[in-house]
């Protein structure tokens, strides 16, 4: 395609690298979503200018036809999209079940043991040389 | 010889078991192995004398060219009769040692398989089996010094064995691996013939000298060696003193015929033995436990080796042997005798030890032979190790010769210090101490009431005790063992002759020197307990190694702390910056700009731009609603697009897949409350943003330099053409999807069905586990 498309592919991802940093789950999910339609228009840009669909009959001889390989491969990571954020929207539906809401908090085993690390941080600094 | 090694294995498999039942008496079965293996060690000595030396071969790894060599020569027999005849000694004192203690059959075995590896590391000639039985010896060490495991400071103790001869080993086996690499042969005996050169050796040298120091306790490695005291005393006086501290000396004697004349060898060796010799016999004189002093007097001596094979002229590499095979006589029978006096006594503090010579004089007389033996005085097997030394160093024409003599000298003055201090701490009266607060450790004497060990307790002390007075007296007794070991190290016969009297020699009146000098510094003992305890302090090797262990583990805690937060943005902010930064170096160097035009079609542009105003609206929507709908239109501007592209399937399946997708969103967030929550982390969002804007420049890039990528034409023309003639079908993308790639298909399936499998079991759970339980 074009330097529009790319231009296209590239906010896309953006936006979704955005909604994924969040800590509302069902705005990460909206980033994934995003990230996962940059990703196959990603795969038909670098497949090939645009062209007469690829359906035998459909094009006369001097026609350019679109490339059918790239789109194969879209096609099924649409369908594979479309399955991975089902799942996580079943998960934010059972965080929501489970805690009445969806965000997303530090895991507590973790946060204990960056506790741990930062006192031993300050300890380490402030030892007297 | 395989057979050999082996056997020690096996043995000590059966010992654990022959231990419940026989209890202590295991030691004597146990002891039958080394005493086999100082048989077959004299048979195969009489072979060695006629032909070169004894070779087996085994393929190890035969795909690799990797062979297990075993070599037997005149060295090797001085090092596997101190193993197996220390080891035999010690088996059978072990067996008065212990009682009825319940770790009798685990000690018998482990002790047995440390007998096993020392054999195994003197006849090894492969530099990788070398090392194997290297490790093998530090890990028995560790087992035998926290035999007794509920002893919190033997399991120290052992932890930190492990610790600094492990870290030596590793050290030594990269040494090895670039001497191998660098040889081009791993045999010991070819890369000893010839040695090669480059100054990758040296630096190989160096880590091959910090595995030797380690494992013989040089300073200022030697930390371990008075922590491995908490050890039985069997293991002090077999490992500790005699034998596996000794391995790093082998190590060096083996070397240094190859090796002295390369530019770090001698440097390190003399200046860590010679350090070593000096501090260890330094810190002996102020130790108050007995076993602590003969410690560090064991630290002294190995320095002492380590210098005399580091030096590396002939004569120093003959009395190297000399005090090797002197060394482990006399310090093993000092160690048994502590371990006597402990068992009896209860103690092995020589302030509380009060004229036990008085009731156990044949005991002490021994106990005096040895040490004086240790002190090299005459006319025992110790002194002339040391005079061989002495005299060694006074003519070894190199600059440093004499600055190093002089310090081999007070050495050997500290050395008949605390050889002294030895007999009479242990025998003597109680000390008169100058220094205060020792009042209340001297308050209980132990002295009058000790019961007379057994005398087959005593037999092995005797025989060693035998043993040094009869090699001191009649030197030609061991004098072709050492001659031997030294052939088969320089390679030519010994032109010299161990000797009582050479004469009036320099090294004998250096020798009187350090006597003299030696009784003293005994003599006015406490004024130099006083001195030593008014020197500055140093920090010591005990607290480097602390503090090294401490900062370590909070070094690792503070690392731990600062990577695992906890904080999932953090987590995949640090992911997409690893995603934007590695790949994108080589993308802005390496990057192919292709010939652009600005858009396909005006339509192009009108869908494109409605996308990215939605895709921008849902990113700052507060409503969850909204958002939802507003990426719902980004994907119809999909379909869009793939209508604009020529791709009817591909917009057919977004549109289909984009309402149902909308409809999934609805259903799952129809509880959700209608506002997203505000964030709590306000501050993180300029971090989010610029992350997002990288991310999306990243892909730009990414996006146009894939486009320029490109140098071959697509194969779809072959799909194309073979579609119809080959599928039978006109529209190339489902002959694709359903034919060609049939199998990508099938993975597709079975992916959504494991989603839905998910999907339905998230969905139909419980509230809470609470909930499932009555």
């Amino acid at each position: 395609m074009s330097f529009f498309s790319a231009l296209i592919v590239a906010v896309l991802f953006s936006v979704g690298v955005y909604l994924l940093l969040q800590r509302t789950l069902s705005r990460i999910i909206l980033g994934l979503a995003l990230m996962a339609h940059s990703a196959n228009l990603l795969l038909m840009v670098v497949g090939g200018r645009a062209g007469k669909a690829p359906i035998l009959g459909a094009f006369g001889p001097e026609d350019s036809v679109a490339d059918p390989l790239p789109q194969a491969l879209a096609l099924t990571a649409i369908v594979i999209s479309f399955g991975v954020i089902s799942f996580l929207l079943a998960i934010a539906y059972r965080s929501w079940v489970l805690t009445q809401d969806d965000e997303v908090e530090d895991d507590v085993e973790d946060a204990r043991i960056a506790q741990l690390g930062e006192a031993e941080m300050r300890r380490w600094w402030s030892r007297p040389k | 010889m395989f057979v050999l090694i082996l056997a020690f294995g096996c043995v000590a498999a059966v010992l654990p078991v022959l231990a419940a039942r026989i209890g202590r008496r295991v030691f004597y079965v146990a002891a039958a192995v080394p005493a086999a293996a100082c048989i077959w060690g004299i048979w195969a000595y009489g072979q060695i004398s006629d032909s070169g030396p004894l070779i087996e071969q085994a393929a190890w790894v035969p795909q690799l060219g990797l062979t297990l060599g075993l070599r037997f020569d005149g060295f090797a027999f001085l090092m596997l009769s101190l193993v197996a005849g220390i080891g035999v000694l010690v088996f059978l004192y072990a067996g008065s040692y212990f009682h009825t203690e319940p770790i009798i059959g685990r000690f018998a075995a482990t002790l047995l398989l440390f007998s096993g590896s020392m054999v195994g590391l003197v006849l090894a000639d492969n530099l990788l089996a070398l090392f194997l039985f290297w490790e093998l010896t530090s890990i028995t060490s560790y087992l035998l010094i926290s035999i007794e495991d509920e002893k919190t400071a033997a399991r120290s103790g052992a932890m930190q064995a492990l610790l600094i001869t492990g870290m030596g080993g590793l050290a030594m086996l990269g040494g090895f691996v670039l001497l191998g690499e660098a040889a081009g042969t791993y045999s010991m005996a070819e890369l000893l013939a010839r040695p090669p050169s480059g100054s990758v050796v040296n630096f190989a040298l160096v880590l091959v000298l910090i595995g030797a120091f380690t494992k013989s306790a040089q300073v200022p490695f030697h930390s371990w060696l008075p922590r491995a005291m908490n050890a039985p005393t069997p293991v002090s006086s077999y490992l500790h003193s005699a034998t596996m501290v000794t391995a790093g000396v082998y190590l060096v004697a083996r070397f240094t015929p190859a090796f002295a004349d390369y530019s770090v060898w001698r440097p390190l060796v003399i200046s860590f033995g010679l350090a070593s010799m000096l501090i260890g016999a330094y810190r002996s004189l102020r130790q108050h436990d007995l076993k602590l002093l003969l410690a560090y007097g064991t630290i002294s001596q190995l320095g002492l080796m380590m210098l005399l094979f580091g030096v590396g002229t002939r004569e120093s590499i003959f009395a190297g042997c000399t005090l090797l095979l002197a060394h482990g006589i006399f310090k093993a029978a000092l160690f048994m005798l502590v371990g006597i006096i402990d068992h009896q006594s209860k103690t092995r503090d020589l302030r509380k030890l009060d004229r036990l010579g008085a009731q156990w004089p044949v005991v002490a007389a021994a106990a005096g032979v040895v040490a004086a033996s240790m002190a090299g005085i005459p006319p025992l097997f110790g002194f002339l190790a040391k005079e061989e030394a002495l005299g060694a160093l006074g003519e070894t024409g190199f600059a440093w010769g004499v600055p190093v003599l002089i310090g081999v000298v007070i050495g050997s003055s500290f050395t008949v210090a605390y050889s002294a201090r030895f007999v009479w701490g242990a025998f003597g009266p109680r000390p008169v101490s100058m220094i205060p607060n020792q009042d209340s450790v001297r308050s209980e004497a132990v002295g009058q009431q000790v019961p007379k060990p057994s005398k087959i307790f005593l037999a092995p002390v005797f025989v060693l005790a035998v043993l040094t007075l009869l090699f001191g007296l009649v030197p030609s007794l061991i004098n072709p063992v050492i001659t031997r070991a030294y052939a088969s190290l320089v390679g030519v016969r010994a032109e010299h002759h161990l000797a009582l009297w050479h004469g009036f020699t320099q090294a004998l009146a250096l020798s009187a020197v350090a006597i003299g000098a030696g009784f003293a510094l005994f003599w006015w003992r406490l004024r130099v307990e006083k001195l030593q305890d008014e020197m500055p302090k140093v920090p010591s090797a005990q607290r480097g190694y602390d503090r090294t262990v401490k900062g370590l583990l909070e070094g690792a805690d503070a690392v731990t702390g600062f990577v695992q937060h906890g904080s999932l943005p953090i987590y995949l902010g640090v992911i997409l910056l690893t995603m934007i930064v590695l790949p994108g170096i080589p993308l802005l160097r390496d990057g192919v700009m292709p010939d652009l035009w600005f858009a396909d079609s005006p339509m192009q542009v009108v869908v494109g731009l409605i996308m990215i105003v939605c895709a921008c609206a849902a990113a700052v929507a507060r409503r969850r609603f909204a958002a939802v709908l507003l990426v719902g239109a980004v994907g119809y501007g999909m379909a869009a697009l793939f209508v604009i592209q020529g791709a009817p399937d591909l917009a057919i399946t977004q549109l289909l897949i984009e309402t149902l997708g909308v409809g999934v969103f609805v259903l799952a967030f129809r509880h959700l409350p209608a506002d997203f929550v505000r964030s709590k982390f306000r501050r993180s969002q300029g971090a989010q943003i610029a992350i997002a804007l990288l991310a999306g420049v990243f892909v730009f890039l990414f996006t146009l330099f894939a486009i320029g990528a490109r140098t071959e034409p697509s194969i779809s023309g072959e799909y194309l053409d073979k579609a119809h003639s080959q599928a039978g079908g006109n529209n190339v993308v489902n002959v694709i999807v359903v034919d060609f790639r049939g199998f990508d298909t099938m993975g597709e399936i079975v992916v959504l069905a494991v989603a839905v499998l998910g999907v339905a079991a998230l969905v139909r759970a419980k509230r809470s586990p609470a909930e499932v339980e009555p």
